[in-house]
């Protein structure tokens, strides 16, 4: 295939075959090699050929090899002759990020480091193959699949600030739970409150780097402040939405057509469409739930050890999401369906989508590092609406395999090196401690440089662990 | 061999071998589990029945499979082994999952789906078959 550098950091496979649109890599010289170890240039290639596909395909920085849509994958549809594919959402819908900032700073925490990971520890659950102590019932659950976060705060679970500090205002308004199945709620009633496996995880940090004075105030940011990052998605629930819709679609329009089975899709207007946006809708608000009621503990615990502490929401981010947004594509406005797959919206100042307290400046974008690496925090901008569909990268993004991390690096050794540092770390696995390790991913920092460079989001803030709490 | 890991970037591949259909479908269960469990070794202390259905082998499979996960996250139960009766024409297994009680286990990771992507079920020639599985981790 052919690849050509467009400009610094922007690759471009030119359109080709069967593809309606070229694909667009943004990535620096180091980490294009990498990305050009597995199949996310396929990915990128088979999504450009999808109907109705506007501008490019792209794959950001922190792109590596999904199912479907590459992870770190971001496509928009043209809304009469496109489609959504669940495949482009993934199947952990609403995977995301919430920061949040405390009144304490570095020093309240080493004082007690190794009590409050305890304590977090034992809070805050994984819920693998034991699921969650908060009981919920059906008609609960059916409320919170159409509520959101913004729910979970009228029943005390948190502060109104909570949830307009989320994207969509911590709740999709067309989310329909009638279209969610009573497999996927089965999967999802019991794990309400739990961070699951893989890279999730909630960390205690601190801010180590400003890069913007001005903005990180506008944040509530300042050096040496501790922070509060919870990652997670919508469980079992929101993998089950996207399992069903997968088959669902599969019957209904077949997969003769398509590059890769994973891309099966619906027209975005037809029925089967439509009920996927709201299941998957529905599944959104269970994450925001999920995260709020992270948050409502993390709070309580806390609480316990500070009793002045005073903890906000700064952002709370949708990594996997197909949205409705507007931009203006050849001179005109025109709302296009939005698919990220690994991705963060960027949006610069002045949208309406953005809460009050940061319009006028553009909204935090926020960015988790591998486990005990830094996180950061940037700034959307009018960059992003214009070349990447206001997008920006969500992590660092694997390079290898799970399979060779276990072989590569061993479990303790990667415990003794992060404590070494000073992270305290607790995990309900040592096992799969080393999937996660620094080792496996491409370097944060490297990450976030193309994305700072390109300007579709800019650094505002560093933030490094004290303590881990892994899923 | 029953089955073998492939390296995959972000998420686990395996293949699973059999003479017969039903055989790799049995593999593909006991390399799910083995994800699942983190190779700890699961108990047969309880079966669970149930009736899968699929349009080709490979939904069949992917629907074999997604009822491992089901029960995990539903129903706290962590399967050890499947037993399949097979019917190929129809494309409808009777499945008896064996396994036990989740929360018994301290160490166990969660699977979010079993996917389609690069999913194949095929045979290498005479009473000998491969199926590849992608699961999302």
């Amino acid at each position: 295939m052919e690849l050509k550098k467009i400009s610094k950091n922007i690759y471009e496979i030119p359109k080709q075959g069967n593809m309606n649109v070229p694909a667009r890599i943004f990535a620096s010289e180091k980490l294009i090699e990498s990305i050009k170890q597995d199949k996310t240039l396929q990915q990128a290639i088979n999504v450009a050929q999808l109907p109705g596909v506007l501008n490019a395909s792209f794959a950001l920085s922190d792109a590596h090899q999904g199912y479907g849509f590459p992870i770190g994958g971001v496509a928009a549809f043209d809304m009469e002759k496109g489609i959504i594919s669940p495949g482009g959402v993934g199947y952990d819908i609403n995977c995301g990020v919430r920061l949040l900032k405390t009144n304490l700073t570095k020093k309240d925490i080493l004082e007690n480091q190794d009590k409050i990971a305890d304590a977090m520890f034992r809070k805050i659950p994984s819920g693998i193959g034991r699921g969650s102590k908060f009981q919920l019932t059906k008609d609960e659950l059916k409320k919170i699949l159409e509520g959101g976060s913004k729910y979970m705060v009228k029943k005390g679970y948190g502060i109104e600030s909570d949830y307009l500090h989320t994207e969509e205002e911590g709740c999709m308004k067309n989310a329909n739970s009638s279209n969610v199945s009573e497999r996927a709620m089965k999967r999802g009633i019991g794990q309400l409150g739990t961070l699951g496996s893989g890279n999730h995880f909630l960390e205690v940090q601190y801010v180590d780097e400003i890069f913007d004075e001005e903005k990180a105030k506008r944040f509530g940011l300042k050096k040496n402040q501790i922070t509060i990052l919870i990652h997670c998605g919508s469980r079992g629930l929101g993998h089950q939405v996207a399992s069903d819709y997968i088959k669902k679609m599969e019957e209904k329009y077949g997969i003769k057509n398509l590059p890769d089975r994973e891309l099966v899709n619906a027209p975005i207007k037809s029925q089967l469409g439509k009920d996927y946006i709201s299941a998957m809708s529905a599944a959104m608000n269970f994450a925001f739930a999920n995260r709020q009621l992270i948050t409502h503990w993390v709070r309580e615990e806390l609480k316990y050890f500070f009793p002045k502490s005073k903890i906000e929401v700064v952002y709370d981010v949708c990594h996997n999401i197909a949205k409705f947004e507007e931009y203006i594509i050849d001179g005109k406005k025109k709302i296009v369906c939005v698919h990220r797959k690994g991705a963060t919206r960027s949006f610069g100042k002045g949208r309406k989508e953005i809460p009050l307290a940061y319009r006028e400046i553009g909204q935090p974008v926020i960015i988790p590092g591998s486990m005990g690496t830094s996180s950061y925090v940037l700034i959307g901008t009018k960059k992003a609406e214009e070349i990447s569909f206001g997008s920006t990268v969500h992590g660092a993004g694997r390079i290898k395999s799970r399979a060779s991390a276990l072989k590569i690096l061993n479990s303790e050794e990667i415990g003794k090196k992060l404590e070494s540092r000073g992270i305290k770390i607790r995990t309900g696995s040592m096992k799969s401690l080393s999937e996660e390790a620094p080792e496996v991913y491409k370097d944060v920092d490297e990450v976030v440089k193309v994305v700072d460079e390109l300007g579709i989001s800019k650094k505002v803030a560093k933030l490094k662990p004290l303590i881990v709490v892994k899923g | 061999m029953k089955y073998k890991f492939l390296p995959h970037t972000g998420d686990i591949k395996f293949r699973a071998f059999g003479s017969t259909l039903r055989e790799v479908f049995e593999n593909s269960v006991l390399a799910t589990v083995e994800v699942l469990s983190k190779k700890e070794k699961i108990k047969t202390v309880k079966v669970k029945k149930s009736k899968i259905d699929g349009k080709d082998n490979e939904s069949l499979l992917y629907n074999l499979l997604e009822e491992v996960i089901y029960l995990l996250d539903a129903e706290n139960f962590i399967v050890s082994k499947a037993k399949i009766k097979l019917n190929e024409t129809s494309k409808h297994a009777d499945v008896e999952f064996y396994g036990d009680d989740s929360k018994k286990y301290k160490d166990l990771d969660s699977i979010k789906a079993v996917t389609y992507n690069e999913m194949f079920v095929k045979s290498l020639g005479k009473n000998k078959l491969v199926a590849q599985v992608v699961l999302d981790v």
